[in-house]
């Protein structure tokens, strides 16, 4: 039994996400073998090769793969994936937009953002933004699943010795192409991957005031998120949201400033280990889920608390 | 151009679910029902296209139970031409809901099909991308922004890093994401005409289609609940809890 596992990787670097999906693909028994598809990947694959537990590392390295298109990963993935009992990858926006073609390819279904492997062909995973857990078993012959990251420890980046090998040829399906892309550009860290998240939302009243958020992140180390009130209302930009339909994170310390806590918000951030809410509205379904519940404007607290760091 | 749009029943975003006490499911009796956020995006996206001039004929399918005839209507009411109701009471899995959608797609050659990026009750986000898989169309998926130009739909995709936009040939299929637009309410001369409107009634063995579930739910439980903690008198003693009791910062 051998599970292929697709790499996240970036600018020539492999991205964290990849370790804590090599680690639910190990508990999912069998050799795990990589695969860095993409352009001008070299150097991730190189980064590849020293995971953990890794047996194996492909390298499709083609202009046809530089920009993650779905339709010509597809095929690579579909081609490739048919010898495999698994193929998995992270649930992040590259993996929920090329993993289910794959799986529509192999005639296969898909199990997305799982948090656990009870066994070879069972998982769970949460439905009604996360208000429930299904456990679901799968009969399919190759098992198609996405990872959410934060529910399972990462392996070591380092220890490993795979060998390398070059996937020949390229898969170009000629349907689509890559126009432009406006990356957000930000000096701290990484939204899923961040120790400490301090998140704003309508309370904020405006994107202005989100510095003072972000006085306090520089000063913690923490990364920016926020609620889908705050990115609705142009505060910030849509790739710092936090919720069922944002991004998925469990921080060490969870900070929501202005945020009441609606169902989908608390979908995306419910897994951190400590929350702080802060509040003017003791009411605020936030409080029920905060380890730390402050009762108070947050113009007057979020500057205090930057003061006492 | 002709468009297709996927439509889903689902709880109401604001419910709040509650698990069966035997684990087989979430209870829906007498609980309200609504037409899936990022549905009624994919039909107002549709709808503006025609209202752009772009588009000529806006076609609504979705499958389900007869009660499904609602979210149907609802988009008909918005201003789609006519629907499908492809009736089933079985629970239909993302595979099959794309094979499903394929059968109409062959039939009503469609130039872009919009569906919604995910529904809130599975959360799967899989049916436009099997979709467009099946069909061997170009996807573009998490849509923030949809600009038809000639033969190609330019689609701005929201990606973990930011945004990226993507040329696809058409046919193709879109997906919506809660970006793309700000979906308008039924006017009520509007719920009445759309009474008048046709609604075809289908079903997945007319379509030639057989429902093949790979997946078997084992259970379906709480999650883990978190209690609620202390609240604090002032910052001073919230620096100190996280910095003392939880060892945070």
């Amino acid at each position: 039994m051998s599970i292929l596992v697709i790499a996240d990787h970036e600018n020539g670097s492999l991205k964290a996400a990849t370790l804590n999906v090599v680690s639910a693909a190990k508990a999912m028994g069998g050799d795990v073998e990589l695969l860095v598809v993409g352009e001008n990947c070299g150097a991730a694959a190189e980064a590849a090769a020293k995971v953990e537990g890794v047996s194996k590392v492909l390298v499709a390295d083609n202009a046809a793969y530089g920009h993650q298109l779905a339709e010509n990963l597809s095929l690579l993935v579909a081609d490739l994936g048919k010898g495999y009992s698994h193929i998995v990858a992270s649930a992040g926006t590259t993996g929920k937009d090329f993993l289910p073609r794959v799986a529509a390819l192999l005639d296969v279904a898909q199990i997305s953002d799982i948090v656990s492997v009870e066994s070879a062909d069972t998982f769970k995973r949460p439905i009604y933004a996360g208000n429930a857990i299904a456990t679901v078993q799968s009969s399919d012959s190759v098992k198609v699943i996405t990872v959410r990251t934060t529910a399972f420890d990462p392996v070591s980046a380092e220890g490993g010795s795979a060998s390398v090998e070059n996937v020949d040829g390229a898969q170009d399906a000629g349907i689509s192409a890559f126009v432009s892309a406006e990356i957000a550009k930000s000096d701290r860290p990484d939204l899923t991957s961040a120790e400490i998240v301090v998140s704003g939302g309508r309370g904020m009243q405006n994107g202005e005031n989100f510095k003072m958020l972000e006085a306090v992140a520089d000063k913690l180390g923490a990364a920016v998120g926020a609620s889908r009130a705050a990115v609705d209302a142009g505060f910030v930009p849509n790739d710092m949201q936090v919720g069922q339909t944002g991004k998925i994170v469990a921080p060490n310390l969870y900070i929501a400033v202005g945020i009441s806590g609606a169902i989908q918000h608390l979908a995306g951030m419910s897994g951190s280990k400590v929350i702080v809410a802060i509040n003017k509205d003791e009411e605020a379904p936030i409080f029920q889920v905060a380890d730390y519940g402050l009762v108070a404007d947050l113009f007057d607290a979020v500057p205090e608390l930057d003061k006492a760091l | 151009m002709k468009v297709l749009v996927a439509v889903k029943r689902v709880i109401d975003y604001n419910v709040k679910v509650r698990v069966k006490p035997d684990n087989t499911g979430v209870d829906l009796t007498n609980v309200k029902m609504a037409m899936n956020p990022f549905c009624e995006i994919a039909v107002e996206e549709a709808v503006r296209l025609k209202e752009k001039g772009v588009v000529s004929e806006i076609v609504v399918v979705s499958i389900g139970p007869k009660v499904a005839q609602e979210q149907v209507r609802t988009s008909l009411a918005l201003g789609a031409d006519r629907g499908i109701l492809i009736e089933t009471d079985e629970d239909v899995q993302a595979l099959d809901v794309a094979k499903l959608l394929k059968a109409v797609v062959e039939k009503e050659q469609p130039n872009l099909v919009i569906l919604g990026k995910q529904s809130i009750d599975s959360d799967n986000n899989q049916t436009g991308q099997m979709l467009a898989a099946l069909t061997g169309m170009a996807q573009g998926t998490f849509a923030s922004e949809v600009a038809v130009d000639g033969d190609k739909v330019n689609v701005t995709r929201e990606i973990d890093g930011g945004l990226v936009t993507v040329a696809l040939n058409l046919p193709a299929v879109v997906t919506t994401d809660l970006r793309l637009n700000e979906p308008r309410y039924a006017s009520l001369p509007n719920i009445m005409k759309a009474k008048k409107k046709p609604l075809e009634m289908t079903s997945p063995a007319d379509l030639g289609v057989e429902l093949k579930p790979r997946l078997t739910t084992l259970k379906v439980e709480e999650p883990a609940t978190r209690q609620a903690g202390i609240k604090v008198a002032d910052v001073a003693e919230l620096v100190d809890k996280l910095k003392n009791e939880a060892k945070v910062i």
